[in-house]
């Protein structure tokens, strides 16, 4: 065994790129959650929003257009839910699940042209000074923006959802769309912003894994990662903060399993493998457990049909 | 003639007509792990199939289902194939191999080809490559080319042929470097690219300075391409797009000739159940292109490796070697048997940690 190896710093700077595609995912599925839509196909609009930003990305050169480009292919996918299950009134889980199928297929056609293609590269933030602070500027402060730019969109949602009258009826939507609608809010029109909005965070998390991470395209290269982070945002009670620590604890455990494996510590690798997993719901769990109504915290309209006549 | 036997003849004539129109074609499916743009493992057998189906043109007809999970839904995806006409079906994974089994039986007329299992009945065929010759070649570049003596090696089940292929390359890398040490990570996937690029990346931050991958995609090429100084070899595939640097060569799968013949068999109904085991002899396996940022004196050795594997001059697995545990497994001169290979669950000696059980 070799601890030694196990450089503490290093970890904690790749752990942030890893857990980083589930947070954007994860933090976009809990506003659509929160207005009472269960989109299941986030991993579809995940991979859809990497294919989009890796082809943009490599025909223009600019990384910054293939990250715009992939928040408008993953919003545009999401609007397809949106569309067949906001005005159609579809049922939201099967039409979620076809929205996974077709991302998939619909991402291996677009990326026939662009295997074994490499993307520009994504520059790191220049944080000046920061980043040449000792250890911390190293762990934090040596990221590209948009590992930056997902911790802010985690507490411009927490605040947007606490704080702001449009938060309040995003919310009030997703607990009671009759009582809503009776107030005179645009149920639909709001859903469908809140699952835009979703469709772009997902997408975004797709192309950070296709330009930053992997950085690469290969057909099906989410896997599954999109069910992580609606699995996290599950056990994060729909909370913002809770969404946070759940994928950074997911992506910690996995790339620091990775190292505990490489530096050869006698523990079943079964376990090691399994890791990521079992810490991250143990620890979700338990802190939910803590306040005894954890499950009342889910969206009281969560996935059900919304019609304005009834 | 009453009409209940009008119905009955009309009857028998489209199922003779069926039958002769089933005879007209032959239809061969595939079943895969991972999707056929996987630049890898998948890819080959793709390549293997398009192969088939430019060979045969109208007399064959192929049908496919990529990234099918290892377990219950391989099996549903086999009956499924095997109601709707299939003659023979690949199946390309070694998780296949229970579900094939359970199938074939169901199935006695449809034949089956099982890759990289050890099961076999008499409607089922194994076939798989000698990839452990293709590791010995690796072992040695990469114990030529690092730096810092620890080589990083991405596995993917520890099941015996991903421990073949450890062992083959570790023996090989300590022959040409003696402090050479292996570190080992096991990512319970075959195919999950941002898992593989993280092993990649925990083995380089460790200080691994040479990558051997046994998962199927590139992601650890690319992850060694930002990292800098780091070398890979292509897996099952040649992925020269990473070519000269990191990817320094490759072992490539060849299924091609294979696929061919068997499906030819079928036609002339000469198919029997057997066990193909070929390695760089026969053009199964073949090494890519060993690029310039390898020295000369290296590449000239590892040829001269290739050479004396595919004469069937030199085993990979030529005595004296030990077991991790330092008991003895081949004496001088002697040389692995088939059977010990296939069922291979032991590190030789040398090689630190444990194999997952």
């Amino acid at each position: 065994m070799d601890f030694g190896a196990i450089n503490p710093v290093v970890l904690f700077a790749s752990l942030m790129v890893a857990s980083t595609p589930i947070l954007l995912a994860a933090i976009g599925e809990l506003v659509v959650e929160k207005s009472g839509v269960l989109n299941l196909g986030v991993e579809g609009m995940m991979i859809t929003g990497a294919i989009c930003g890796f082809a943009i990305a490599v025909e223009t050169g600019s990384p910054t257009l293939g990250f715009i480009a992939a928040m408008a292919g993953g919003a545009a996918l999401s609007l397809v839910f949106g569309f067949l299950t906001q005005v159609l009134m579809s049922n939201q889980v099967a039409t979620g699940l076809a929205l996974t199928l077709f991302g998939l297929g619909f991402s291996a056609l677009i990326g026939q042209g662009y295997v074994g293609t490499k993307p520009p590269a994504t520059d790191r933030l220049n944080l000046g000074v920061l980043s040449d602070i000792p250890i911390l500027g190293r762990m934090l402060f040596s990221h590209d923006l948009i590992v930056y730019l997902s911790l802010a969109l985690v507490a411009t949602v927490w605040a947007f959802l606490r704080f702001t009258r449009a938060g309040l009826i995003l919310r009030a939507v997703g607990e009671n769309h009759d009582a809503a609608h009776a107030l005179g809010y645009k149920v639909v029109r709001i859903r469908l912003a809140a699952i835009a909005f979703g469709g772009a965070c997902a997408g975004l998390g797709g192309a950070y894994l296709s330009l930053v991470r992997v950085p690469q395209w290969t057909e099906g290269m989410t896997s599954g990662a999109g069910w992580i982070a609606l699995a996290i945002v599950v056990f994060a009670s729909w909370r913002a903060g809770r969404v946070l620590l759940g994928a950074y604890l997911f992506g910690g455990v996995a790339v620091l399993q990775l190292n505990l494996q490489a530096a050869g510590l006698a523990v079943p690798v079964e376990l090691l493998s399994a890791s990521p997993y079992l810490v991250t719901i143990l620890v979700l769990v338990i802190m939910s457990a803590d306040r005894g109504r954890a499950a009342l915290n889910a969206p009281a309209s969560l996935g059900r049909v919304f019609h304005a006549s009834t | 003639m009453n009409r209940r036997t009008l119905l009955a003849s009309a009857a028998l004539a489209l199922g003779l007509a069926g039958t002769a129109l089933a005879q007209d074609k032959t239809k061969v499916g595939f079943v895969f792990v991972g999707p056929i743009g996987d630049g890898g493992w998948t890819y080959e057998h793709n390549q293997g199939r398009l192969a088939v189906e430019e060979h045969f043109g109208d007399a064959v007809e192929t049908v496919y289902q990529e990234s099918v999970p290892e377990g219950a839904d391989a099996e549903r995806v086999l009956t499924q194939m095997a109601l709707s006409g299939a003659d023979l079906i690949f199946t390309t994974s070694f998780g296949y191999m229970d579900p094939t089994i359970n199938v074939a039986q169901k199935f006695p007329n449809v034949k089956f080809e099982h890759a990289t299992g050890y099961k076999r009945a008499d409607n089922v065929g194994t076939y798989s490559a000698r990839f452990y010759e293709g590791r010995a070649v690796q072992g040695l570049i990469a114990g030529h080319m690092t730096e810092s003596n620890i080589i990083g090696y991405i596995a993917s089940y520890p099941i015996p042929e991903v421990i073949r292929g450890i062992n083959s390359a570790y023996i090989h890398a300590r022959k040409v470097n003696p402090d050479v040490q292996f570190k080992v990570i096991w990512a319970y996937t075959w195919f999950d690219p941002a898992k593989e690029a993280d092993a990649a990346t925990a083995l380089i931050e460790q200080g691994a300075d040479v990558i051997l991958q046994h998962t199927d995609s590139t992601a650890p090429q690319a992850a060694a391409e930002k990292a800098g100084n780091v070398y890979t070899f292509g897996q099952a595939s040649d992925m020269a797009e990473y070519a000269p640097k990191p990817r320094i060569s490759s072992i490539i799968d060849n299924w091609t000739p294979y696929y061919i013949d068997r499906v030819q068999a079928v036609i002339d109904g000469a198919w029997t159940s057997d066990d193909t085991w070929d390695g760089i002899g026969a053009g199964m396996v073949k090494i890519g292109e060993i690029t310039d940022a390898v020295p000369a004196e290296v590449k000239a050795e590892a040829e001269a490796l290739i050479e004396a594997i595919g004469s069937g001059a030199y085993h990979p697995f030529t005595g004296p070697l030990n077991k991790q545990d330092g008991s003895v497994w081949l004496a001088e001169g002697e040389t692995a048997d088939d059977g010990t290979l296939l069922g291979m669950n032991f590190y030789v000696e040398g090689l630190t940690g444990e194999i997952p059980q």
